[in-house]
């Protein structure tokens, strides 16, 4: 998802001269074609992340379109005031990118697992917060958001994401995106954790349930519409997120849902308030978590049952 | 208007803007009136009739405590009217009292400390890549060097050669609660900045000729110039210089406000009307033996931890 990203960035800088890539520090292997094509269009802002983001802002006030580069909670957590008050604030044209979004980096431990940052970034006005499932959705999300005014937050996988959408996806920021139509249950998830879903599903179906499925690219501005619909025609909505459940897309999804006189019961997956004390691949640490398309599964068929 | 004139203007808008709003920081306003006065009257090239104009030269006040003080300085350069001065502080005024760039003239938003020096580099950054001519102008509180994201900052412009990018430092010597030295100091602070690679050209702060001079060719090329301008916290009000109350009081009805309109009034450059107190004030009520002026109110003369003793600074 990390290397597709940089590759449509790329594509996208030649076309604009005025896209710029701020990194702090990162992206050893995978910034390298970036830098050569476009020596002016990057630079390495060393480990500083708070001087990065407010230098981002200074520029894009000046014109510019900037990504910030950097990954786990570094480009989020680590300068959190800067992003509000000097991006956020002053609508300038950043693009914070996050690689390494959920368990991405498990083995590293507790300090490198984003586990916060939607709920922490989907709580700050006139930022917009997006989190691609796949390959297809993090090309469309790059592409958007290139063109998109003011600050965005973009949450990535690292790699070995697959792509799961076929090419032609009806992308648009703020709108959720119809995976399979189904009935009674529907499944909503964001970010890399579709794949899991993928997964659930096979099992769903071998237990006779076939579930709607929609990916939701962005988490904030929350597609509002297709949550109501979906509310109204569904038993059970079920929100999946590589995140903890206080504040992050399970939440958005059910601040939606509270304000329906009647609606679909819902049923959050994600971290439940904890940080992770143990380590291991993204695979393993989903599993652990209740998040793996296995548990995911599992917990419905329960829930349906 | 001369830097003189506009200094005094602004030192007059800062306690009337503190009096009626019973707003903070009137202390850093008067260290800092002077800099801002030769940058605005002598220095930056600016429009009033397009405060967003390409070629305009770029300023943050990153120490946006002292607001006031710039504020005063754009209503009196004809941003917008100087009466707007009087919403200071007040409900619905767009007049915050720390910087906004909602406010015509502002270039970026300030109040938390150590952001100004970075987004100024920014906008230095651009202008190098884009080979525009504008400087950029930014200046930082002693207090705030503080900030670990201002020393980012300083690394940063060295390493990118940001000669278009000029950062004064209002050093008063005080921060909130008491010295500087007696806070967590950074002293000596030109040697600090030199160290960091910077071209260090150490000022009066409160001398406009050593101001002008320091900002009009003070500049080298290949690397950002700091200014370290030693100044006054409360300058031009005796009462109030370095004396910390000062930083959080504000001149109340009484001997305080009436003292300082009237020690301004003994400063006050030829061709200045005040607009408040035109004639300065009869009969100002004068300070009794118990009001609370030079007294020491830094943290130190009361803060006696058991366990830890400052070495005194050589």
């Amino acid at each position: 998802m990390r290397d597709t990203f940089f590759a449509t960035l790329s594509q996208l800088a030649k076309e604009n001269k005025n896209i710029e890539v701020v990194t702090g520090d990162l992206g050893f292997g995978v910034l390298k074609p970036f830098w050569e094509a476009h020596p002016d269009q990057i630079i390495n802002a060393g480990i500083a992340e708070q001087n990065l983001t407010s230098v981002a802002a200074g520029m894009a006030l000046e014109g510019k379109t900037v990504f910030t580069y950097s990954i786990g909670n570094f480009p989020t957590l680590r300068c959190l005031e800067q992003i509000r008050n000097d991006c956020a604030y002053h609508n300038a044209n950043v693009k914070i990118v996050c690689v390494g979004g959920g368990f991405v980096y498990g083995s590293l431990g507790m300090s490198h697992h984003a586990t916060e940052d939607i709920a922490v970034m989907r709580a700050l006005p006139d930022v917009t917060v997006l989190c691609p499932g796949d390959l297809v959705e993090a090309t469309a999300v790059t592409k958007a958001i290139a063109k998109y005014p003011g600050t965005c937050y973009v949450r990535l996988g690292r790699g070995g994401e697959k792509k799961i959408h076929s090419d032609n996806i009806d992308f648009e920021i703020g709108k959720a995106i119809k995976v399979r139509e189904g009935k009674d249950v529907a499944i909503f998830s964001t970010g890399a954790i579709f794949e899991e879903i993928a997964e659930a599903c096979e099992i769903l179906k071998e237990n006779g349930i076939t579930p709607t499925v929609y990916t939701f690219p962005t988490v904030k501005p929350i597609d509002t519409e297709t949550i109501c619909e979906i509310a109204k025609s569904h038993k059970l909505i079920v929100t999946c997120e590589e995140h903890n459940l206080s504040g992050g897309f399970g939440s958005a999804v059910a601040e939606v849902l509270a304000e329906l006189p009647s609606h679909a019961r819902l049923l959050r997956m994600g971290m439940n308030d904890q940080y992770c004390t143990i380590v291991g691949d993204q695979k393993y640490l989903r599993d652990q978590y209740g998040i793996s398309g296995k548990k995911i599964a599992e917990k419905i068929l329960h829930e349906v049952k | 208007m001369t830097s003189d004139q506009l200094a005094w203007k602004i030192r007059r808008h800062g306690i009337e803007m503190t009096h009626l709003s019973g707003g903070s920081h009137i202390g850093a306003v008067l260290s800092v009136a002077d800099i801002i006065a030769v940058l605005y009257a002598d220095v930056m090239n600016f429009d009033i009739n397009n405060p967003k104009a390409e070629s305009r030269d770029r300023f943050i006040l990153s120490k946006g405590h002292a607001g006031a003080a710039i504020y005063a300085a754009l209503a009196e350069c004809g941003f917008f009217d100087t009466e707007e001065l009087k919403t200071h502080y007040q409900n619905g005024s767009r007049l915050s009292g720390h910087v906004s760039h909602h406010v015509p003239g502002v270039d970026f938003s300030t109040g938390s400390l150590g952001h100004g020096l970075s987004a100024a580099a920014g906008m230095a950054l651009a202008a190098k890549q884009d080979k525009k001519n504008y400087k950029t102008y930014v200046v930082l509180g002693d207090g705030e060097c503080n900030e670990g994201s201002v020393w980012e900052a300083a690394l940063f412009a060295v390493h990118f050669g940001l000669d278009n990018l000029v950062c004064i430092v209002d050093h008063n010597k005080m921060q909130s609660l008491d010295f500087c030295t007696n806070t967590l100091s950074t002293t000596p602070l030109a040697s600090i900045w030199q160290g960091f690679g910077w071209n260090v050209i150490e000022i009066d702060g409160n001398n406009h000729e050593q101001c002008l001079e320091a900002l009009k060719n003070g500049t080298v090329k290949g690397k950002p110039t700091v200014i370290i301008a030693n100044t006054v916290k409360g300058k031009g009000i005796p009462f109030m210089e370095n004396d910390i109350l000062w930083h959080y009081r504000f001149p109340h009805d009484g001997w305080e406000y009436d003292t300082a309109v009237t020690e301004l009034h003994k400063t006050k450059p030829l061709g200045v009307t005040d607009p408040y107190t035109p004639d300065g004030i009869e009969n100002p009520v004068t300070p009794d033996e118990n009001a609370d002026i030079y007294n020491d109110h830094t943290m130190s003369a009361t803060y006696k931890p058991t366990w830890f003793k400052k070495e005194k600074e050589q």
